[in-house]
């Protein structure tokens, strides 16, 4: 049992199209928090977790994962595999059944046999309340099915951390519920997840910790409740005053 | 009307149509798809070389293009290789078709969501992997009535292969009409050749379509 973070992350910069979106980000990920990023559109909260694993590379600064500093090159496959991530979109492969969605990663970059993956992708389904639709198309499930389908696809992978990029965002109102509850059960089996979301009310009752993105930096971190229910920073507290 | 030279010729015509075709479009499909994905790749050179290709192959007739291949760089190289007409005209079909079969691959590829890639690569699949198994199968599903459309195409086009004595439908028709004298029946049986070899292929593609078409994936109405 290691000590040291999971992420670790040092003066963290990224511009898109010439426009700086993230200008120095330092923050630890411990292993088994709960991590959630709040902040107004454009305040970097997508740029920062799609850089956690190099979806999008960073300019400069440093990322440590699992002790090991992640770098583009031949072993950056191999930091993606032990990084789960969800995606607003979902992003599921439309032209395969559910249950090769689960298999397909398992058995191509861990080299697991068929019916292995299989056995895992059945276990998983099942976690995430889909056990009879293995059979299905994405576009034959709505919109909570297959976001909960694409957590199921990233945790295939037996991934060490996971990253949750504003995922019930797409969804309609009376879907969300079902995702977030998923969410749950992993903070509760002790996944170490980075979360960028709107619902303070998950940040609260799930997260460890909440940080407060602003013009690219962190503006204010700490734990959910007192952050989220007795707001300091000015910024914050206008942010916060804006949602509901 | 005796039917020993129609039934000399014509089968040997159907079938070397049929055989110039299934070669030629087995290369431009080949050879497209390598072109295609250098035109949208992350190396410059290739995607410079890859634009420069298509635009000038689409700019030269095919007849020329068969010439060029067959006499121009046959000649030329006359003295270690001795060009064979078929092989020759299935590398002038399949080269000049690769440029346009090339411009429909990089439509379909770059009509995918960039989603695709992005949950591809963060499940730490390797670019050739996710090009592989998630990326080729969308876009091959999504381009397959063009590559359709390209394959009637070629196949008909085939019949310029006569200009290289390849004794295909067109060639025959000319070598049976001169036999014969019929010349409105001639010609009608060549016709009916071509479309004897259209419709079974226009009939395979949209099974194929239908065998890849995605459950649940309608159109909305």
């Amino acid at each position: 049992m290691s000590v040291a973070p999971l992420f670790h992350i040092r003066g963290l910069t990224k511009s898109l199209g010439g426009r700086p979106i993230l200008r120095g980000i330092d923050l630890d990920v411990r292993r088994g928090e709960v991590l959630c990023v709040i902040g107004p559109s454009g305040s970097g909260k997508s740029t920062l977790i799609r850089c956690l694993n190099f979806i999008e590379i960073p300019d400069g600064g440093e990322i440590q994962f699992d002790g090991h500093p992640v770098v583009v090159g031949p072993d950056l496959d191999r930091h993606r595999a032990q990084v789960g991530m969800v995606f607003q979109k979902f992003n599921l492969f439309p032209h395969l059944t559910v249950l090769r969605n689960l298999t397909l990663a398992p058995m191509q970059v861990l080299g697991l046999g068929a019916a292995e993956a299989v056995v895992r992708a059945r276990d998983l389904l099942g976690r995430v309340g889909l056990g009879d639709r293995e059979g299905a198309f994405p576009a034959e499930l709505s919109g909570g099915q297959q976001q909960r389908v694409a957590i199921a696809r990233a945790l295939a992978m037996r991934p060490k951390a996971m990253l949750f990029d504003e995922v019930t965002s797409a969804l309609d109102p009376e879907l969300v519920g079902e995702v977030l509850e998923v969410m749950k059960g992993l903070a509760r089996d002790g996944m170490t997840m980075v979360v960028v979301t709107h619902h303070m009310k998950f940040a609260v009752e799930v997260g460890h910790r909440v940080v407060f993105l602003e013009g690219g930096v962190i503006a204010e971190e700490g734990e959910p409740r007192e952050l989220l229910e007795k707001p300091k920073n000015p910024r914050l507290k206008e942010f916060l005053g804006h949602l509901i | 009307m005796d039917p020993k030279p129609w039934l000399e010729i014509l089968p040997r015509a159907l079938a070397n149509t049929a055989l110039l075709t299934v070669t030629s479009l087995a290369v431009g499909l080949v050879l497209g798809l390598i072109v295609g994905l250098a035109r949208i790749g992350p190396i410059k050179p290739l995607r410079i070389a890859a634009a420069v290709y298509v635009e000038l192959i689409r700019g030269i007739p095919l007849a020329v293009q068969i010439f060029y291949i067959y006499y121009g760089f046959g000649y030329l190289i006359r003295k270690v290789y001795n060009p064979n007409p078929f092989v020759s005209a299935t590398a002038a079909f399949g080269i000049c078709y690769a440029a346009y079969i090339a411009e429909i691959f990089r439509a379909g590829f770059q009509s995918l969501d960039r989603g695709q890639t992005e949950a591809a690569r963060a499940l730490g699949l390797t670019r050739r992997q996710a090009l592989r198994h998630v990326l080729l199968p969308q876009a091959f599903r999504n381009i397959l009535p063009a590559l359709g459309n390209e394959g009637i195409a070629l196949l008909k086009d085939t019949s310029l292969a006569s200009v290289v004595t390849i004794s295909e439908l067109t060639q025959s028709g000319k070598a049976l009409a001169s036999l014969t004298l019929r010349f409105f029946e001639v010609w009608t049986v060549i016709a009916l050749c071509y479309i004897a070899l259209t419709l079974p292929l226009s009939w395979g593609v949209r099974r194929l379509e239908a065998r890849l078409r995605v459950r649940g994936a309608t159109l909305p109405h």
